[in-house]
């Protein structure tokens, strides 16, 4: 207790002077102060967690940082057989690079449209049936979107998209290889396709949080309905949608089992992602595939955590920036959506 | 919504005609096997969940009640921050925790571990959904409650907490949902067997990881037909869940169930 408490506590004795405020101060140790203490320490296990995780990614990829040095991120090559093993994951990190991407820009445009049908369009009843379809689709496990993408989606996508490119402009360097389905491009495809709930979903409640006011703004000078949207909603509401965008973006970087099922899992130079129909391989993939086959305290497995670092750093970097961005409109700004 | 339905038609197409008495109860055994089951599989993702629950859901009750109760102030925004940013992670990082920290200490792969892992999934879900409806309860029940000389901590479990349950069961509902099909943390946590559970400390298999299973081994007919099985049991326990919890809380705000 420290001493102005002392004095107010001393006060608080004196009948003349009694003061509100000072009364709880008397109990010197109650279970409330016991319950402030034991609930601040369980929320303080989150922050223990995210320091825990940067610890141990760190002190377990150190011995492949101090054996390949800058080479273990620019380096393409991929070998684990004892004697004569060489990790980069340049490879792993372009293919994680080019498959969101392609989620990104397959998937958003796609989110956008569905979220402002539903927050600026639809009638409620039609608004509520629809979200409630794509939060199901949220809750699909990613598991079964990858036996679903290896048995059914890849044969579409082989048929009816890779087969007819590739016979019309299979020249290009991009389209270059067979089409065969297990490739960068269907991976891409699927993650726009998981990425969709999340962008759309968030995108509708940041749309749903602009004031009527700056839409009647909009019409009140002659806007037309797009022109509201346009200018009063998503001009808006634009730092949240980019939020809910790069929130997307930090799924697809960390989606794993549905990736490592249709990628095709190509190895160290060969997983370099120069055509759409090539096989390949993500940060997130190649740790999916190799973990359980790495020894403990081998080189491989530092390699793999290694990974897991890089793919740590990445998912933090894209996060942090996403979660700033939607708060900045959700919890400051709107209010109305809570 | 194509996928969904393409989903839902191939999973119940090729999932209905493995599903049977002995499917949903036997033991996986050998793959050429063509009797065997996935009764270990359903097991053990039981057994996961349960263990998880019984870490994640204490801790994650008593976060969300500091954020909403003690949390304005700097250490609360922090943690509130680092909870949504923890709640985004990829799962497969997660997985790399839980075997650096308990797989690597018991020494082999482990139940336990992978439930550590699917924990540390549930833990800001569970936090996020309880802070949000402690802050739903009006205040007035809160001063009644302090107006009768009712203590702050008996305020916040027995009248607070009880009168926020709806919200708090949903998230943990939801979260439940989630973590029955998380695989990538559980492929290095668990490994997953062929047979049923024989202790915390020995390797488990659990739905999603029998999937993945038989999706490596898919070039065995017997495999194969496991697989969509499984995925159909799976999906059924996921969207059962979600759909129930819907259907219970119609018309709450979908911000923080599109997140969870």
């Amino acid at each position: 207790m420290s001493l102005s408490e002392e004095a107010s506590l001393q006060q608080a004795k004196t009948p003349a002077r009694t003061r509100l405020d000072a009364l709880p101060t008397q109990r010197r140790f109650s279970i409330d102060d016991l319950f402030e203490t034991s609930s601040t320490i369980f929320a303080a296990i989150i922050i223990l967690i995210i320091a825990v995780t940067s610890v141990l990614l760190i002190r377990g990829s150190i011995p492949v940082l101090q054996g390949f040095k800058t080479g273990f991120f620019t380096g393409t090559n991929w070998i684990s057989v004892a004697g004569s093993e060489s990790y980069g994951v340049l490879p792993y990190v372009l293919g994680t690079l080019v498959t969101s991407a392609i989620a990104v820009v397959v998937g958003v445009p796609l989110s956008l449209g569905i979220a402002i049908f539903l927050a600026e369009m639809a009638p409620w009843s039609v608004r509520n049936a629809l979200s409630r379809v794509i939060e199901l689709l949220a809750a699909v496990p990613s598991i079964i979107y990858g036996f679903w993408g290896l048995f059914v989606f890849r044969l579409w996508i082989r048929d009816y998209l890779e087969g007819p490119i590739s016979s019309y402009v299979g020249a290009f360097p991009v389209f270059q290889g067979t089409p065969f389905g297990l490739d960068i491009l269907t991976a891409g495809l699927i993650l726009a396709i998981m990425i969709i709930p999340t962008v759309s979903s968030i995108s509708k409640d940041v749309m749903m949080a602009v004031p009527s006011s700056q839409r009647e703004a909009a019409y009140s000078i002659g806007a037309t309905r797009w022109e509201v949207v346009r200018t009063g909603v998503l001009g808006y509401a634009r730092s949240g949608i980019f939020g809910a965008i790069i929130l997307g973006l930090g799924r697809a970087v960390g989606e794993t089992m549905a990736v490592t099922m249709v990628i095709g899992n190509a190895s160290g130079p060969a997983a370099l992602p120069t055509s759409l129909f090539k096989q390949g391989a993500t940060m997130a993939s190649v740790i999916a595939n190799e973990f359980s086959e790495a020894e403990p305290g081998s080189l491989h497995l530092s390699a793999l955590i290694g990974i897991g670092l890089t793919l740590f750093l990445f998912a933090l970097v894209i996060n942090v920036f996403a979660q700033l961005m939607v708060w900045k409109v959700l919890k400051v700004r709107g209010g109305s959506v809570e | 919504m194509l996928p969904l339905a393409s989903i839902l038609f191939e999973v119940l197409g090729k999932g209905l005609p493995a599903i049977s008495l002995s499917f949903l109860t036997k033991p996986t055994g050998s793959i050429t096997d063509p009797s065997s089951g996935i009764g270990n599989a359903i097991e053990g993702t039981l057994i996961l969940i349960g263990v998880t629950c019984l870490i994640a859901v204490p801790i994650g009750l008593f976060a969300g009640i500091y954020l909403a109760e003690f949390g304005e102030n700097k250490l609360g925004r922090a943690i509130r921050f680092l909870n949504d940013v923890l709640a985004e992670f990829p799962s497969i990082v997660i997985g790399i925790l839980a075997f650096s920290v308990v797989v690597i200490a018991i020494g082999h792969f482990s139940a336990i571990a992978g439930a550590v892992a699917l924990s540390i999934i549930m833990l800001p879900i569970v936090t996020r959904t309880t802070e949000e409806s402690i802050k739903l309860v009006p205040s007035s029940i809160r001063d009644a409650s302090m107006a009768l000389g009712i203590r702050r901590w008996r305020t916040s479990l027995s009248i607070v907490l009880v009168t926020a349950k709806d919200g708090v069961i949903t998230g943990i509902m939801l979260s439940i949902a989630r973590i029955s099909g998380e695989t990538a943390p559980l492929l290095l946590t668990v490994l997953g067997s062929g047979f049923f559970f024989s202790g915390l400390d020995q390797p488990i298999d659990a739905l999603p990881l029998r999937i993945f299973t038989d999706y490596k081994n898919s070039n065995y007919p017997s495999a194969l037909a496991q697989g969509w099985g499984a995925a159909l049991v799976l999906i059924t326990l996921v969207l059962g869940l979600n759909l129930g919890v819907r259907l219970l809380t119609r018309g709450r705000s979908s911000f923080a169930r599109a997140r969870a």
